[in-house]
Formats: C-alpha cells, sequence, structure tokens
C-alpha cells in the first residue's frame, strides 16, 4: 500500500500558500494533519497530482480568546492541543469532550482542528460539532476572504463550499450566554471507532428554568450531520421536562434521520440508539445549563 | 525523471541529509533509507500503531506522515532507547513482565508510552488502557503489558 | 518434575533483540540487489480472463519484468496437497482442487493474483498496477455456503459436478436409535462467523538465487520452513541441499503462516533464478486479508437427544465448513471440529457429517482455535438451548454430562485432523468446571448480585462452559544439542517460531539437563541448513514435541558427557559428578574439566576415537507421540450489558486450565491471556464480511475490529488446575496450550448475554455479536 506519486509544495506563510493553491488550481490539495488523507493515498483511493502541506505555515496554528469571550482557532492546531488548552477547557468544554474520542491519541497530535472540519467526513466528529456550535469559518483565497457559518460550510459527504484555490484558516466560536450547558454523547463499537450514531446538545435556560435555546447535532445517521429543527420546535419556550425531552428524541429520530445500514449496525440499530443518545444529551446538557455550564 | 526534494532530518540526535520522492512514507524512509529497522509497519493505515515514533517528542503513526514532511524536524524511534546491554526502564519492565511474545508491536508500544509516562508518572489502570488503545497486540492480549506499564511507572518515580 | 529452571517463569532470552528493535523480521532483511515484487489482484471474485495485457506496464521506469500465468509456460501447476486427503475415514469424499500459484483462466476469488510485477521499488510496481488491462468476462460469484453445496449453484471448479469438497460421515454408535429412545429432542442451525489471523506483521518471502553456487537462499516468515524448501525444491528440479530456507524474527503466526505453495513461494524463486536477481516481496495489509488464509465459518445444523433428567443419549450435527476456493490444506478445521464436539461430555451416540464446499473466497485454513472453537461452540450452545427446554440451569446439565476424571482415557471413535482415532487422554474436566465455578461466585452471582442489579435497573449476565483442546499432533519434531568447545550450547531445530518463548522454553529443559546456565543456551529455530526435518508449527504442538525431542537429546549429549568425562578423569561414570558447566571426580573439585575443554576432548585431532562413539558431545533425538494429547477447563464469564445501546462490558472472565506440567508459567499465562483476547475479539469485534458478489468489505483494520487493551475484561483470572493423569503422556508431561484461551470465549459470553436478557427469551444462534445484532435478537423476541 503505497501512494501514487505527487508534486509537493510546503510553503511557510499563508500568501505563499494561497499562491501556491491559485497556480494549482484543480490539481491541488491541501495536506493538513494528513490523518484521514494519508491513509486514503495509502489505499490509493485518494490520487491528488499536488498537495500543498499547510504544516510549516505557523500562523496558521492558533487558539486565540477573543474580546466576546469566546475563541478563534487556526485552522492547522493540533485535535491534542485543542483538548488541553486551557481556554478551551473554560470556555468550551464539550470540545474537550468530544476531542477524546476522535480517533486515538497518536492521530489527535498529528490531525488538525480545521483539517478535520474541511475533510467533512460525516462520521467524523468535528465537523458536526462545528455545526452545532454554529463556528464561523474564515475561508481564504488569493486576495479574497469570506465567512461561512459551519452549517453551511459543509454541502455534502467530504464536500464543503470551500473551493479548490481556497483553505480553511480559523474557526471563530462565539461565548455561550450563560446558563447554558452541552453534552457530547455516542456510541461506537471500540474506543477511538466510528460512532453509529452521536448526538451533541448545548442548550440554554432562563432564570425562570425555561430553555431559551437549544441546538442539537445528530450524526452518522444521514449523508451529513443533521441539526435538529424538532428540539428547537418542542424545547424552546418550554421547561425541558422528562416528557419534553423524550418527545424530542422520538420526533428527531424517527423524522429527522436517515440512518443507512452497514457493517457494524443496522438502520434500525441506529435509529434505536439515536432516541437513547438524544436523551442522555439532552438531559445532561439541561443539568449542565442549571449549574452554569460545569 | 522523477522529482527528488531535498531534506534535512534528526534522528535520534544525529542529523540525516537526504534527497527523497514527495511520496516516501516516513516509516519507508527510517527503516530502508535509514536502515532503523525497529519501526515496523502493520498496516500502513494509521490504526495498528506498530509504526509509533516520536515526531518533535509526540508520539505519532510514521505511515501517515511523508519523509519530505520530516524536513527540519526531529524524530526519535525505538533504537533511541535502550541497547541489549542497557534497557531503558520500560523495556527493562517490559521483559520483566512477559509484555511481549512475537516483538512486532513493541517498538510502537514503547514509543507511545514514553511520553505518556513522562506526562503521567503514575497512571491508573484505566490510564494505561486509554493510552495503548491505538496500538494493537495480537498476542499477549495486553494484559501483560498494562502490568509492565505499572511496574515501569513505579520504577522510574522511585528513581527520580 | 521441577529443575533449576524447567517449572519455573524465566524471563525470555529474546526478548533485549526484540524490546531494542535489533530482531531482524523479513521486511528487514535486505540482501544487495535485490528487486520489488507486487503482486496486481483481482477485484473480481468470480470470472473468466480473457486477456491480460502488460505491454504498458513494461515500458515504466523502474519495472524489470511484469508476468501472467503464461509466462510461467509448463512451469504453472496446481500446488501440492499441503495435507493429505483423509482417507482414514472409511467412505469419506474428497476433490482436490490446489491452489495456483496464480490466475490462469479462471478467477476464483477476489484477490487471486494476476500478474507479478518485479520493479526497482515497492511503489514503482504498484504504479505498474495501472498500466495492466485486465479483460474479464464477470461470473455469479458462489458466496453462501448452504446454496453453493446445492447441485444447482454455480459452480467454482467447472470440472466438478457440484462444489462439493469433501463429505466426511463420522458416528459412534447410533444416534437414530438413541434419539427414539429420547424425551427431549432440540435441534438448532448456528453459524460460525469468519474471521482473520491478524498477526501484527505481514507475510513476507525474499528468494535469492546464487548462479555461481546453484542455491537458492530463502528467507520466509513462514510456520513451515520445511515444506517451503521440499516445494521450492521439487517445483525448480534441484536436490533439497541447494535449497536453503531460514525464518528471520516472526512477527505472530496465529495459522494463516503455515500455508505454502502461494504465488509468492512458487513463483518468486523461479523468477530470481531467471532474472539473477534476489527478489523480496512483502505483503501488505489489504492484501493479507484479501488473500492471506482465513478461518471458522461454519454452519451447523445440530440435535441434541436426551433423558428428560438432562442425559445426553446422542448428538447429531451436519456442518457445512466453507475451504473457500481451493482446498490444498486438506480438512484439518472441519476434522477438529467433529472431534471437539464430543470431547467434554459422555456423548453414547454421536453422529457427524462434514460438508467442506468450495466458494468464491479466500482459502480457509487454521486459525489458533483451528476448528476446535466451532466444535466447542456448537456443543456448549447445544446443552444451553437443551437447558432451557428442559428447565434444566446451565449448570446442571454440565455437570450430569461432563466426563469424570476416571472415564478417561476415552477413545472417541472419532477419527481427528491427525488421522489417528481421538482420545481424550487425561485430565479433570468436572473439576475445573468445579473450580471455574468458584472462583466466578456462581452461586452469589445467582442469588445476590444479579437480583441486586435488576433493582438498580441495570442487566448482568453470567456464562460458564467447558473446554478441550486437542494439541500436539505427530508426526514428529526433533532437534540436535551440540555442546562447543567453549562450553556454550546449541540447539537447532527444524521447528519455526513465531513469538511462542521457544527459545527459552527449550533452553530450559536443556540448561537442567546439562547443568550449564539458561542463558548459555542458544536455540536455533527454523533454518533448514541446521536441522532439515520435522513438519511445522502448528496445533500448539512445540512444547510437547520439541520440548521432548529437546529433553531426549539432551540426555542423549549428559550421558556422552558421562562417558568422556570418565574416560578423561580416568574414574568410572559414577564417580563423575557435572558441575555447572564442568565436570570433576565427586569430592575432588581440583579435577574440575570445564564442558568446553570435554567438547573438545570428545572430538580429537589425532588418535583414534572407539568404535561405535560418535565424536563431540552432539545427540539428535526425534519425538512423535502415539496421539495428540488434549487440554481441557473451563471459562467463566460475568458481563454487564447497556438494555439501550446493547453493549456489552466484560466485567470479570476466569479460565480455568490444564496443559499438563508447565515449562515456564510466564509463558503459559502469556499464551492463555493472547488466546482469550482473540476468543473475545472474534466474538465481539472482529468479522470478516463478503458481499453477495463476493467482495471483501472488511479488508482493513478500519472495518475489521481487532480487540484492544479497553475491550478486554477488567478482571481476568487464570487457574491453573493440571491433573496428575498428564504426566503419564510423555516424558515431561506436556501438552499444548497455544489456542486453549481461544477455544472457550465464544460459548461463554454468548451464553451471558443471553442470561442478561433471559426474562426477554433471547437465543442467539452465531459467534459474532455486535451491539446491533444483539439488539436485532431483543427486537425478534419482542416481535413475537
Amino acid at each position: 500500500m503505497k501512494p501514487v506519486n505527487f508534486d509537493y509544495y510546503a510553503p511557510s506563510s499563508v500568501d505563499e500558500a494561497l499562491d501556491t493553491l491559485a497556480e494549482l488550481g484543480y490539481d491541488g490539495k491541501v495536506l493538513a494533519g494528513g490523518q484521514s488523507l494519508i491513509a486514503a493515498m495509502n489505499f490509493r483511493m485518494a490520487r491528488p497530482s499536488a498537495l500543498v502541506d499547510l504544516n510549516n505555515v505557523a500562523e496558521l496554528s492558533y487558539i486565540k480568546p477573543t474580546a466576546d469571550g469566546g475563541l478563534a482557532i487556526g485552522t492547522m492546531t493540533r485535535v491534542s492541543t485543542v483538548e488541553h488548552n486551557q481556554d478551551v477547557i473554560q470556555r468550551f468544554p464539550l470540545l474537550v469532550e468530544v476531542a477524546k474520542f476522535i480517533a486515538h491519541p497518536q492521530i489527535r497530535r498529528r490531525g488538525t482542528f480545521g483539517g478535520a472540519i474541511a475533510h467533512a467526513d460525516p462520521a467524523g466528529q468535528l465537523p458536526s460539532i462545528s455545526m452545532v456550535m454554529n463556528m464561523q469559518a474564515l475561508i481564504k483565497g488569493k486576495g479574497t476572504e469570506r465567512w461561512v457559518a459551519a452549517p453551511d460550510l459543509i454541502i455534502g459527504p467530504f464536500m464543503t463550499v470551500i473551493e479548490p484555490n481556497e483553505m480553511l484558516a480559523e474557526l471563530v466560536i462565539k461565548p455561550h450566554p450563560p446558563r447554558t450547558g452541552a453534552k457530547y454523547v455516542q456510541v461506537s463499537r471500540q474506543s477511538g471507532g466510528y460512532a453509529q450514531s452521536a448526538v451533541a446538545s448545548i442548550v440554554t435556560l432562563d432564570e425562570n428554568e425555561i430553555c431559551k435555546d437549544v441546538h442539537m447535532v445528530l450524526m452518522s445517521v444521514a449523508e451529513v450531520p443533521i441539526l435538529s429543527e424538532k428540539a428547537r420546535e418542542i424545547l424552546i419556550g418550554n421547561k425541558p421536562s422528562k416528557d419534553a425531552i423524550e418527545a424530542v428524541a422520538e420526533a428527531a429520530s424517527t423524522s429527522e434521520i436517515d440512518p443507512a445500514s452497514d457493517l457494524h449496525a443496522s438502520a434500525d440499530y441506529r435509529r434505536s440508539i439515536t432516541r437513547v443518545l438524544i436523551v442522555r444529551s439532552l438531559t445532561e446538557a439541561f443539568e449542565r445549563a442549571k449549574r452554569g455550564g460545569k | 525523471m522523477k522529482k527528488l526534494f531535498p531534506i534535512t532530518v534528526t534522528v535520534n540526535g544525529k542529523v540525516y541529509e537526504r534527497q527523497v520522492e514527495a511520496r516516501l512514507l516516513l516509516s519507508d524512509f527510517l527503516r530502508h533509507d535509514l536502515g532503523l529497522l525497529g519501526t515496523h509497519v502493520g498496516c500502513e493505515h494509521g490504526i495498528c500503531g506498530a509504526c509509533t515514533i516520536l515526531f518533535d517528542g509526540e508520539a505519532v503513526r510514521s505511515c501517515l506522515i511523508f519523509a519530505v514532511q520530516a524536513n527540519g524536524h526531529e524524530i526519535r524511534t525505538v533504537e533511541s532507547l535502550g541497547t541489549p546491554e542497557n534497557l531503558h526502564p520500560l523495556q527493562q519492565s517490559f521483559t520483566d513482565k512477559h509484555a511481549l511474545q512475537c516483538g512486532f508491536c513493541t517498538p510502537g508500544f514503547l514509543m507511545t508510552l514514553v511520553p505518556f509516562l513522562e506526562e503521567n508518572p503514575t497512571p491508573t489502570e484505566d490510564e494505561i488502557r486509554e493510552a495503548i488503545d491505538g496500538n494493537i497486540c495480537r498476542c499477549t492480549g495486553y494484559e501483560k503489558i498494562v502490568e509492565a506499564v505499572h511496574d515501569a511507572a513505579e520504577k522510574m518515580s522511585q528513581k527520580k | 518434575m521441577t529443575g533449576k529452571y524447567f517449572g519455573n517463569p524465566i524471563k525470555r532470552l529474546e526478548d533485549k533483540q526484540l524490546l531494542t528493535g535489533n530482531a531482524k523480521y523479513i521486511d528487514d532483511i535486505e540482501v544487495p540487489g535485490q528487486l520489488h515484487a507486487a503482486f496486481l489482484r483481482s477485484d473480481f471474485a468470480h470470472a473468466r480472463i480473457l486477456k491480460i495485457d502488460v505491454s504498458e506496464a513494461l515500458k515504466r521506469p523502474g519495472v524489470v519484468a511484469v508476468y501472467t500465468a503464461e509466462d510461467f509456460g509448463d512451469f504453472w501447476k496446481p500446488g501440492p496437497l499441503q495435507v493429505p486427503p483423509p482417507t482414514a475415514i472409511p467412505g469419506s469424499k474428497f476433490n482436490a482442487r490446489t491452489l495456483v500459484p496464480i490466475a490462469k483462466d479462471k478467477i476464483r476469488y477476489s484477490g487471486e493474483v494476476l500478474a507479478v510485477v518485479i520493479a526497482e521499488s515497492r511503489y514503482i510496481a504498484e504504479d505498474a498496477f495501472d498500466d495492466i488491462i485486465v479483460d474479464v468476462e464477470s461470473l455469479p460469484a458462489v458466496v453462501d455456503l448452504e446454496k453453493a453445496w446445492e447441485d444447482s449453484s454455480v459452480l467454482v471448479h467447472d470440472d466438478l459436478p457440484s462444489n462439493m469438497a469433501a463429505l466426511v460421515t463420522q458416528e459412534v454408535g447410533n444416534y437414530e436409535e438413541a434419539k427414539k429412545k429420547a424425551d427431549v429432542v432440540v435441534a438448532r442451525r448456528m453459524l460460525i462467523e469468519h474471521v482473520a489471523g491478524a498477526a501484527m506483521e505481514n507475510r513476507g518471502f525474499l528468494a535469492s538465487w546464487d548462479d555461481q553456487n546453484q542455491v537458492m537462499t530463502i528467507w520466509a516468515n513462514t510456520q513451515s520452513p520445511l515444506t517451503v524448501r521440499g516445494s521450492v525444491s521439487r517445483a525448480l528440479g534441484l536436490a533439497e541441499s541447494q535449497v536453503h530456507v531460514i525464518t528471520p524474527a516472526i512477527g505472530g503466526g496465529f495459522g494463516p503462516k503455515v500455508m505454502t505453495s502461494l504465488t509468492d513461494d512458487v513463483l518468486l524463486p523461479w523468477i530470481s533464478k531467471q532474472l539473477k536477481r534476489p527478489i523480496k516481496w512483502v505483503e501488505d495489509r489489504r492484501e493479507n486479508f484479501l488473500a492471506t488464509t482465513s478461518e471458522r465459518d461454519q454452519v451447523h445444523h445440530c440435535e441434541i437427544a436426551l433423558k428428560k433428567d438432562g442425559t445426553i443419549l446422542g448428538f447429531k450435527d451436519v456442518f457445512y465448513h466453507n475451504t473457500g476456493a481451493y482446498d490444498s490444506y486438506g480438512m484439518t478445521v472441519p476434522l477438529n471440529t467433529q472431534t471437539h464436539i464430543i470431547s467434554n461430555y459422555r456423548v453414547p451416540n454421536f453422529y457427524t457429517q462434514i460438508r467442506m464446499v468450495f466458494t468464491n473466497q479466500m482459502v480457509v485454513t487454521p486459525v489458533r482455535g483451528a476448528g476446535r472453537s466451532e466444535g466447542v461452540f456448537a456443543m456448549e450452545r447445544m446443552l444451553d438451548f437443551a437447558a432451557k427446554e428442559m428447565g434444566l440451569s446451565p449448570i446442571e446439565i454440565r455437570r450430569k454430562n461432563l466426563l469424570r476424571a476416571d472415564e478417561l482415557p476415552l477413545a472417541t471413535g472419532i477419527t481427528g485432523q491427525d488421522f489417528v482415532k481421538n482420545t481424550l487422554d487425561s485430565g479433570d474436566y468436572l473439576g475445573n468446571f468445579e473450580k471455574c465455578l468458584q472462583a466466578i461466585e456462581y452461586d452469589k452471582f445467582i442469588k445476590e448480585t444479579q437480583p441486586k442489579a435488576q433493582k438498580e435497573g441495570k442487566r448482568l449476565g453470567i456464562g460458564v462452559v467447558a473446554f478441550t483442546e486437542g494439541t500436539a499432533v505427530g508426526p514428529y519434531e526433533g532437534c540436535k544439542v551440540t555442546v562447543s568447545t567453549s562450553g556454550k550450547v546449541t540447539m537447532t531445530t527444524g521447528y519455526s517460531s513465531q513469538g511462542q518463548a521457544h527459545y527459552t522454553v527449550f533452553a530450559q529443559i536443556i540448561a537442567d539437563q546439562l547443568n550449564v546456565k539458561v542463558e548459555d543456551v542458544k536455540v536455533i529455530t527454523g533454518d533448514t541448513n541446521h536441522f532439515a526435518w520435522g513438519a511445522g508449527t502448528f496445533a500448539s504442538r512445540g512444547a510437547t514435541l520439541v520440548g521432548t525431542a529437546a529433553l531426549l537429546a539432551s540426555q542423549k549429549v549428559r550421558a556422552k558427557i558421562f562417558s568422556t568425562a570418565s574416560k578423561a578423569l580416568g574414574v568410572p561414570e559414577d564417580q563423575v559428578e557435572l558441575g555447572e558447566g564442568s565436570v570433576s571426580i565427586k569430592g575432588k573439585p581440583d579435577s574440575a574439566i570445564p564442558l568446553g575443554t570435554l567438547a573438545a576432548m570428545a572430538n580429537p585431532m589425532r588418535g583414534v576415537i572407539e568404535p561405535g562413539v560418535e565424536p563431540g558431545l552432539e545427540a539428535t533425538a526425534y519425538y512423535g507421540p502415539p496421539h495428540g494429547s488434549t487440554g481441557c477447563g473451563a471459562m467463566g464469564v460475568i458481563l454487564s450489558i447497556d438494555e439501550e445501546t446493547c453493549k456489552p462490558v466484560l466485567e470479570k472472565m476466569v479460565i480455568v486450565d490444564d496443559c499438563g506440567t508447565m515449562i515456564n508459567p510466564l509463558i503459559v499465562d502469556g499464551q492463555l491471556q493472547g488466546g482469550i483476547s482473540m476468543g473475545i475479539g472474534n466474538t465481539l469485534y472482529e468479522r470478516l464480511v463478503y458481499d453477495e458478489n463476493g467482495q471483501l468489505l472488511t479488508a482493513s483494520f478500519m472495518d475489521y475490529l481487532m480487540p484492544l487493551a479497553t475491550d478486554m475484561p477488567k478482571k481476568l483470572e487464570i487457574i491453573h488446575n493440571h491433573a496428575e493423569s498428564s504426566l503419564k503422556l510423555n516424558p515431561l508431561g506436556i501438552k499444548g496450550v497455544g489456542e486453549a484461551g481461544a477455544i472457550p470465549p465464544g460459548p461463554a459470553i454468548v451464553q451471558a448475554i443471553e442470561d442478561a436478557f433471559a426474562d426477554k427469551g433471547v437465543e442467539i444462534l452465531e459467534t459474532n455479536l455486535s451491539p446491533s445484532s444483539i439488539y436485532g435478537y431483543l427486537k425478534k423476541v419482542e416481535h413475537k
């Protein structure tokens, strides 16, 4: 299993990288952590004719607190760096909770935050999380810059709106309002393996314990991650009672997802555990919201 | 004509200058270009962990990095630990506790565990199991590897 | 017996080289001038080859040669039968369709080799695949075992009337008569899923033809170097002495590395001779999944007939066994299944039929467990179903039928893989089972733990099963033990080693006999120039066969030490004392002669040696047992299961094992733990899946799930329960243990999962369970 040969560029700045991408057009492919791409290349399933390696672009690797209490994360920040960063732990513990489920430590040390999102693997955790957190993605091209919200970034399995001559440069996460809680849960056959279903919820309560806001993503149960509308319809403006949560689980798992059967799980099983995971995720997220996010 | 890229890479403290094809995997470079055969290749898709090395001090898969990407970086392989005459404490615990059988996966386990024990000198059993979940061993059932890590942690923290 | 070393947990002598990256595995061997081979493999499972055009590939820079079947001319022929047909069993039918080295005319499984590319590097060789145009006529694939057996099936081998590879029926007593007398008859159909050996090191082969000396040197990570030597010399018309096979360090075997007459060992020596260049091939993981042999994959139709008190009157098992596209390895696996179905229990009437069937799948040969797992699974499951049907506990039914110590040795009347009538030689089967019940605290679990958990809304289940492991079959193995003039001892054997601690355990046996330090005994395995007789590494036979040969050879050397010392010291032999590394006259330590000096005296450079005396402190010995020895034991498991997600967690596992006398308990435990992890993997994670077109859907570790450290039981207890009766078997009282751990986890875990859902009446009829399939079983009973 050896990859097909390719041309290789290792720019040391964003500008240089964008110049190279512009020059290569459809022939160029960005190499971030490479933990999915190189495996696919070894199988000769991916055969890019040129790679633009961003690993030497130091300016793309950072975690910066923003003035409003959020974070800006450079695309080349390693997943393990995110996992252990104090600002992340303080502001967005959901990311830490999720990171521990992403493959194994050796992969997280090399794999990058932005690379995982741009790869848009429907079974990958970070694309789903970027959507549920409504991360703002900064996409740069030669002389161009645009912001796209994560739910609009991912348009299909392994497909994003990023053009071949562009790259994902940064992800900005806005701070959660007070009394927000979040919870990620998944079922996978083994540690570090693909999830057969996963749910992440971010919920906000008002001072009267009424649900002010809810974002819930359902992963590995359709072609792309699903942001649940049902959760919003049923919960916003209401007390998140056990019954209300059950109602979301019922509605979302029956009408919002379209799970497939594969080697590891039947569609029926996926639907069934999605229901279970929705209850678990929302219940704990609301508990955390009551405790002020902890 | 195949295009070659010059690289300078420090491996186990020694600086190597070589010309490599872009697609050459770091695992193949270490093994066949530098003759450091202790790094083993078990799957070439990043699951088995046999090819784990330290890249700038961090345990990563050498089958999922191109050699050209190692330019300017520092790499450590199993050859940097102990010698048969003078084993690293972790290697000593592996033999004391019978934590290896065929030995093929062992270098990958060692290179995963060396930085792990530096960061976490007194790990719990669960932490050890999580730390080695990215390394597959077909022979031992992991029981004695876990024992060996406990043993090494104990010995290494006493030394400090 | 115990000695200074024998029986003690000696640390392994081979570890230091392995730990430091110094050990050389097949891909670490580099021969100057070597070229690299890569095999273009078929994407089709079943097809007729119309044309393979390699002309473009030959133009690619770095490509040296490309071969298809046509290029080998008369050299191309189907390979030999590596294991002979079961002629020892009357009435057996066997259609030999042996492996071809490269597909010609017809492709019979996905992954079969279509072309061999020889290039300057593996990278370039793989590039050349893109240049090769393969034109085929696709045929429907034969995948389902039971359908393949039917006369209407598409044929894997066109010249046969059906896909029957073999039909073997064995019967003791008369099952149908027993059935008439039975109070209860239970029948079930069960699946035993297909799994891989999945050693961490893939296969590899390096052939180097020395034209000047007319010698073929081969490095191969084979379990059977002498078979490779034999087949290469036959194929190339060379004397066996012209073929030198060396096994380097081997990264695990587990069965599949025993297979020979594959593309590599047949074609690469020929190509090396043609090109006069060394040729190296190292398999990658995808190839290993697609084309290296694998195992299990049986469908059992079982019937058990019992009296109402639970006594077994008879058992019937007609099972389909997938041999894959070819059957070069004979019937080892299904014959093991037949013997193991009734290897624990008193079964007076037994009817068993093997329907071995050709399919468009990779070839099936033994994988750790090797048919035993299947037989034990079938019987253990049937006992569970019968117990439920009759309202007995799974414990009661086993207690009633397990063989008692005083019933052994017992000739079961069933012929096994070694073509010898199976004998259950020794052990305390019921005692093992009782010890296991105690260790797993069965009664407490049923009375307290499980009900308490249930009140808290948690589901716990328990399973306890018995097992046997037929080991140490013939024909024979041998070794040579030599004392060097340095005083160091060398043992050489044709047996090859894949991590089983041979370098330590054989040294332990010899060191005790010769009274030398264990680290002064160097063991050389699997090098045909050192020792050229033997069968190979399989069937958990190394410790017993080679270990006993080591004992016998070192006893002969010991006798030579005494006779030589007697002359050198000028005293009768009974006055000679063998101290550590030297001989002396009893009570006169000053007279000591170092062993090395004595070795030199045994090989005098002048003078005359006496008639009948062989020079040197050296001896060769062979050992072949009259029949295999049967290890035995029991396993208990407690698991918890999340009712909503159906994910099981192994809370506790106990194995009670009798492998006879242990040479080194550290190694025995390692073998058991490793085997158990494989058994757990086979039950909860691993599964090779073919689709209806014969495409393997699990050709990577992404889809074929290997058991990980966090998948192991939270607690694993090993209890050695070695029956005194074992000691009579062979001079050291040894039985094998290499496969024991892999056998019982399947039925134990499945029984425990059923137990956890006992109130729902779930009944599980297969070996491999994902949470999703457990969910499927629950749904099935809910919908009833």
